[in-house]
């Protein structure tokens, strides 16, 4: 039987900063992303976009409400099990790709492999693998620097996915790139939806929004629905 | 373009643990040092530096030490002195025999020996003058000796002038003196080539030589010595106070016995035999004074170069915010952070003190060698240097350890845009 439970449930979730003068980033948000949908964030600057993606991503631990991935509540969790979670069932890509300068592209995405505890023999042919996934596969030597932006961001998504993770979160992943490079970018993001990965994109970009396959509006740390 | 199955099957509803083998710590500790190599090298230098100073002094001291202990070792162990002890009432005095240099030189294991006995000599002046200046202080209180030819060889008397009594001036009872550098000095004699005289109250003593040093009997320097034979007749001096006997190295201990069998067959357990093993306890003293010495300094070296290394892994940690926030992202607890920390600045410790240990050797050796000098280190100073290098680079790094694993993965990511 199929499993109907939402990959991602929100409920209730808020967020507040600062202990004298508080500051509420995210006010009872109610959220369900299903298996295999692409869900579009979208919001001006400040609007909690981003805290609602550290929330998802178990960065961060929402200030009161549930939240459950995959059916498992999260809310009550150990650091260690948190940890876990992001090592083995989340993918991030992050606007400005976070690569080790010092470390080859292959060596980037092989770190995602480290802190899972899996089985390290495969490890080179895997990040290979994902390498050749985003079109980057004669390029594994290369040190981050050597590449451009579009290729930058090409190897933190093999990051992402090389450890087959049941949602990729990405915040912002096309707000550094050109045009050109951001369709490039759109397209592999479009072939891992197709291939049956989670995805939810916290972005500004209304071009980037209308890419995915369902689009929520956050307004002050709210949920308002479709933009 | 094809992309590779992205969904992991669902094991269980238990959720995963992150963790990491001791391969993969090892190797991105690794990786994170020589990221910057050039830092890595500066880091190392400072525990280098540290650690060398610390193997250098805990070697040059145990050289020194050895060294001055070798000497003194070689003048204490070999040195024997015999006194009398003072006669029970109603038996017989226990006084050294006027022939107790010769009887004890015939020993097997004797190398020198001589009689040295303090003369009273009731208390009169000693003037290097024969005009008594009123204004000026010419004649002082100093203390006369009366000594064997012998005794000169068992002191290791070094003349600065002139020469030294000899059997004849003894036998003949001279009225001829040595002084002692400093007694020289006091009594205002420079030269003895105009045939100088000093006076011992009335008693005018020609003087023959000037002693430069000696290296027993230091209290030979500020005397005059004069010869057994004349204190006896003069002073009218009834028996040698001591023997002074310097011996073959190892011989000492049983010389000690012998000693009193030779010089008073008759009565041995009336002599006191002052036998080299005292100078132990001194000399473990000297050691144990030298070693601490040199341990404060090479501790403050050492700690010279754990501020180094912390200073540099904050600094490190500071640096690499966003690389921390990315490890955090990817999954690391706060345990796996620290430790990929602790273990970079423990390693960089490590290295440091093998280095270390490898340059205060040849400090040792280099000073030693120039000195012509033995060079003396304990075995475990260079084996123990990279564990306390090691040790040191891990307390060093505890706090940058434990601030870089504080870290919030999500303002350590902001950092580190």
């Amino acid at each position: 039987m199929a499993d109907t439970t939402p990959l991602v449930r929100l409920r209730g979730v808020s967020r507040d900063y600062g202990v004298d003068v508080p500051v509420r980033a995210l006010r009872g948000v109610d959220l369900d992303v299903e298996r295999g949908e692409s869900v579009a964030v979208v919001g001006a600057s400040g609007s909690g976009k981003t805290t609602l993606l550290n929330i998802i991503g178990c960065l961060d631990r929402p200030t009161s409400g549930g939240y459950w991935l995959d059916g498992v509540d999260v809310s009550g969790l150990s650091d260690r099990h948190r940890a876990g979670l992001r090592s083995q069932e989340i993918g991030f890509i992050f606007q400005s790709f976070h690569l080790l300068s010092y470390r080859s592209v292959l060596e980037n995405v092989m770190l995602a492999e480290t802190y899972g505890g899996g089985d390290p023999s495969g490890r080179v042919d895997r990040a290979r693998d994902a390498l050749r996934a985003v079109g980057l596969g004669d390029r594994p030597e290369a040190l981050p620097t050597m590449l451009s932006g579009g290729q930058r961001q090409r190897v933190a998504i093999a990051r992402a996915i090389v450890t087959r993770p049941r949602v990729l979160l990405c915040d912002e992943p096309t707000g550094n790139l050109d045009s050109t490079t951001t369709a490039g970018i759109l397209e592999l993001l479009s072939d891992l939806y197709d291939a049956g990965l989670t995805i939810l994109v916290i972005t500004h970009d209304r071009g980037v929004a209308a890419w995915a396959e369902r689009s929520v509006h956050i307004v002050d740390g709210q949920i308002r629905g479709e933009p | 373009m094809s992309v590779t199955p992205t969904v992991r099957p669902r094991a269980a509803d238990k959720p995963p643990v992150s963790s990491m083998s001791a391969r993969d710590i090892v190797f991105e500790s690794f990786a994170g040092m020589f990221a910057r190599p050039g830092r890595m090298l500066l880091t190392v230098l400072g525990t280098t530096i540290g650690l060398a100073a610390l193997v250098a002094t805990l070697g040059l001291s145990r050289t020194a030490g050895q060294q001055i202990i070798g000497r003194f070792d070689e003048l204490a162990a070999t040195e024997i002195t015999v006194t009398s002890l003072p006669a029970e009432e109603g038996r017989p005095s226990n006084d050294l025999p006027w022939d107790a240099s010769r009887r004890v030189e015939r020993l097997n294991g004797v190398v020198a020996a001589g009689t040295l006995t303090a003369v009273d000599v009731g208390g009169v002046l000693v003037s290097g003058s024969a005009v008594q200046d009123p204004l000026n202080r010419s004649a002082f209180k100093l203390p006369v000796e009366a000594a064997s030819p012998g005794l000169f060889d068992t002191v290791r008397a070094r003349v600065r002038t002139g020469r030294l009594i000899d059997g004849g001036h003894s036998l003949r009872a001279d009225r001829v003196a040595v002084l002692g550098p400093n007694a020289a000095a006091q009594l205002g004699v420079t030269r003895i080539d105009g045939l100088r005289s000093i006076s011992i109250g009335d008693d005018v003593f020609l003087v023959i030589g000037m002693l430069d040093s000696v290296q027993r009997k230091h209290d030979l320097l500020s005397s005059v010595i004069i010869p057994e034979g004349t204190a006896r007749r003069l002073y009218h001096v009834s028996a040698p106070e001591s023997v002074v006997a310097e011996t073959e190295v190892g011989a000492a201990s049983m010389l000690s016995r012998q000693l009193p069998l030779a010089l008073r067959p008759d009565a041995p357990s009336g002599l006191k035999v002052a036998s080299p093993e005292q100078p132990q306890r001194i000399r473990s003293g000297i050691e144990s004074d030298l070693n601490l010495l040199f341990l404060m300094l090479g501790g403050v070296s050492l700690l010279v170069g754990a501020i180094g290394i912390a200073n540099v892994t904050l600094v490190s940690v500071m640096e690499r915010t966003g690389e921390i926030g990315l490890r955090r992202a990817l999954g690391a607890t706060r345990r796996q952070i620290a430790t990929q920390f602790l273990l970079e600045s423990a390693t960089m410790g490590a290295v440091g003190g093998v280095l270390g240990a490898s340059a205060g050797m040849l400090v040792v050796t280099g000073v030693a060698a120039y000195q012509t000098w033995t060079p003396v280190i304990d075995p475990l100073i260079p084996l123990l240097a990279p564990v306390v290098g090691g040790v040191t680079g891990l307390l060093a790094g505890l706090y940058p350890a434990v601030r870089a694993a504080g870290l919030e993965p999500v303002e350590a990511l902001r950092a580190g845009t």
